[in-house]
């Protein structure tokens, strides 16, 4: 199995109602060749729908989903020939490990030959060598999880999908396996929709992610931009936490209670405005001439200790609570201020982000 | 002093030993205890009888000891017909419960699960009324100026009474009646159970919708159609009211005869030595099967 053709996916108008439910509303959406997408959504937000009228299973009202250049929308699930790794693994409970790998392969009618062959290469290729003959009971979680991965790319689709393929594992054996997926998409080089509703899990696999809510995308960029320059509200409370700070805007420049701010993007509108803050971007400053593009002055109300980190819940002058993050070495926790204590907060102008200021969702 | 500081060594290093394997031996025999009653029951109602019958079969009518009636049985060939008809008539009944019930259990089971309930009472409903009822039921239906006939002939389908019942078609009719549920019960749950994902992952690695049922349905769900046809086949082997009714003295099974011996010669040593001949016949065919499953489950190891 060496890196193969891919193909890029083309989703126009894709729409689905359960009802009066839109599980996906009017979505349009190019994956490129060779990539891999993360769907990133709360539960209900239609990322799992959309993975589904890809792979066949679920008839979408009306839309167009091209496979490369190939109208696939009509197209039976047995012949789109996409790979995909199920939530629940999905294996064969009457098969033994070789046989469920061999499945796609067998219904292909390749010779029995190079059935063995292929299957051995997946079966390494998973770290799975010498499993073959264990019956599906046999195997745990993670060896579970890898057969089903085998078993996608063994038949070498230009497509995989994959649907919350993590999720039944515990947090260390889904961390390694995040990385190991990534490996291997880079070796294969296959076009890979990942659907998860773990913010960290799509930080960390994808190149792009299309954040999905209320069955719209409501952004699609790298998890860099996703995460530092989110466009809504949405999206800036779904991944990462943020606290958020109403600032009015007039012709360029915008006021904190009357500070003026310095921000690095232009406004997006005028009005009202809201500042996005992250915990891990504000710096707390030690004496009076540490200066910052922003620089917020405040009172800590609790300070929590978490190991690598720690926190500090601040109130500001004018009112706000906002929450601080800092690494916490033993330095910095000697030096971290008291509950009780004054606080200066340093805000840099590529961290100021101000999204329109919409009513939650 | 070895002795003693030894023990000491144990009483201390692990306190309350003795008293925790107390409490776990308690334990169980208080569990075992709670079987107790139905240890009883099944002693009283199945291995005493059982026994009795054994013993009745080897004793003569005048009260000896002999094989007497196991020897009639190989000599007459009458013996020989009805265990052929009743292996025929369970195995005939067996095959059409399972080719109407494995596709209707697979309806129910597609269905939205408040419908398929309202279906399951349905297919459940007969159970409500007597084996007796709905076995005459049949051949007020059947009879030759019965309503089926009637309306065949009406509506110009066929020109003479077909002959529905005094013979094996009744039996066979009857019989799948009132054993059609013992079927689909087993294939039904064992379907609904099944995982949606793996027909799905089985269309998605590229298999048809009949091979997918072939390759995945089909075996995945051959645990309950074999449960099903083993308990049909089983009631089947020992039924009495319908052959008798339906059957019109034309289908005598094991269980008529046993009937007839009692009732019309009171012969208990014959009837016993049927009743224990039937019994081992069945004990066979269900190691048989068993044995059959396990194949299965070694064959199933591969698609293909």
């Amino acid at each position: 199995m060496v890196r193969g053709a891919s193909l890029p996916i083309t989703i126009r108008k894709l729409t689905k109602s359960y009802g009066e439910v839109h599980a996906l509303d009017n979505v349009d959406l190019d994956i490129e060749s060779g990539e891999f997408l993360t769907l990133l959504g709360p539960s209900g937000s239609g990322k799992t729908t959309l993975l589904m009228v890809l792979a066949g299973f679920t008839r979408p009202d009306y839309g167009s989903v091209c496979f490369g250049d190939r109208e696939v929308i009509r197209l039976a699930p047995h012949k789109r020939d996409v790979g995909m790794v199920f939530q629940s693994y999905a294996l064969f409970p009457h098969m033994d490990v070789r046989a469920n790998i061999a499945f796609p392969l067998k219904l292909r009618g390749l010779p029995r030959r190079e059935i063995a062959d292929r299957v051995d290469a997946a079966l390494e290729m998973v770290q799975l060598g010498g499993y073959g003959e264990r019956r599906i009971d046999q195997l745990s979680g993670g060896q579970r999880q890898r057969v089903a991965l085998a078993r996608a790319i063994v038949f070498e689709p230009r497509i995989v999908l994959m649907d919350e393929p993590l999720s039944a594992l515990d947090k260390q054996l889904r961390e390694a396996m995040q990385i190991e997926l990534r490996q291997l998409h880079e070796k294969l080089g296959t076009t890979t929709i990942y659907v998860t509703h773990d913010q960290r899990e799509a930080l960390t696999m994808s190149d792009r992610i299309a954040v999905i809510n209320q069955g719209k995308v409501v952004q699609l960029d790298t998890p860099r931009r996703v995460y530092d320059r989110p466009t809504s509200r949405f999206v800036a409370e779904f991944i990462g936490e943020s606290t958020f700070l109403e600032v009015e805007c007039v012709e360029g420049t915008c006021r904190l209670a009357g500070q003026p701010l310095k921000v690095e993007d232009t406004p997006p509108s005028s009005g009202r405005l809201l500042l996005m803050l992250r915990p891990e971007r504000l710096q707390i400053l030690d004496s009076q001439s540490d200066s910052a593009d922003n620089v917020f002055e405040g009172r800590v109300t609790t300070v929590v200790y978490q190991g690598d980190t720690f926190l500090l819940q601040v109130v500001l002058d004018n009112g706000a609570r906002l929450t601080v993050r800092g690494i916490a070495s033993s330095r910095s926790m000697a030096r971290a201020p008291q509950a009780g204590d004054p606080v200066r907060l340093g805000l840099g102008a590529e961290d100021a982000v101000l999204l329109p200021d919409q009513p939650r969702t | 002093m070895a002795v003693s500081s030894s023990d000491v060594l144990i009483g201390q290093g692990r306190p309350n030993a003795a008293g925790l394997r107390r409490d776990q031996l308690f334990e169980r025999w208080t569990l075992l205890a709670l079987t107790a009653p139905a240890l009883l029951l099944v002693l009283i109602t199945m291995i005493i009888p059982v026994g009795w019958l054994f013993w009745l079969s080897f004793l003569a009518d005048d009260g000896s000891l002999s094989l007497e009636h196991y020897r009639r049985m190989i000599e007459q060939p009458s013996y020989g017909r009805t265990f052929l008809i009743t292996f025929e008539v369970s195995l005939l009944t067996t095959a059409i419960c399972i080719m109407l019930g494995y596709p209707l259990a697979y309806v129910l089971s597609q269905l939205p699960r408040r419908i398929a309930n309202l279906c399951m009472i349905a297919v459940l409903l007969p159970f409500w009324t007597s084996l007796l009822v709905r076995t005459y039921a049949w051949l007020v239906l059947l009879q030759r100026q019965g309503l089926i006939n009637a309306w065949g002939i009406n509506l110009g389908l066929w020109d003479e009474p077909l002959a529905l019942v005094h013979n094996l078609n009744g039996t066979l009719i009857g019989m799948v009646h009132i054993m059609l549920p013992f079927l689909i019960l087993p294939v039904y749950g064992n379907m609904r159970a099944l995982d949606r994902d793996l027909l799905k992952a089985a269309a998605n690695l590229g298999a048809s919708p009949t091979r997918a049922f072939w390759l995945v349905f089909f075996p995945l769900t051959l645990p309950g159609l074999l449960a099903g046809t083993l308990i049909v086949f089983i009631l089947c082997l020992g039924f009495y009211v319908t052959p008798a009714v339906l059957g019109g003295g034309k289908v005598i099974m094991v269980s008529n005869r046993i009937a007839n011996d009692i009732e019309l010669f009171f012969n208990w040593g014959a009837a016993s030595a049927l009743g224990v001949v039937l019994l081992i016949l069945t004990l066979l065919f269900i190691a048989l099967a068993a044995r059959l499953v396990r194949l299965d489950r070694m064959l199933g190891g591969g698609p293909g």
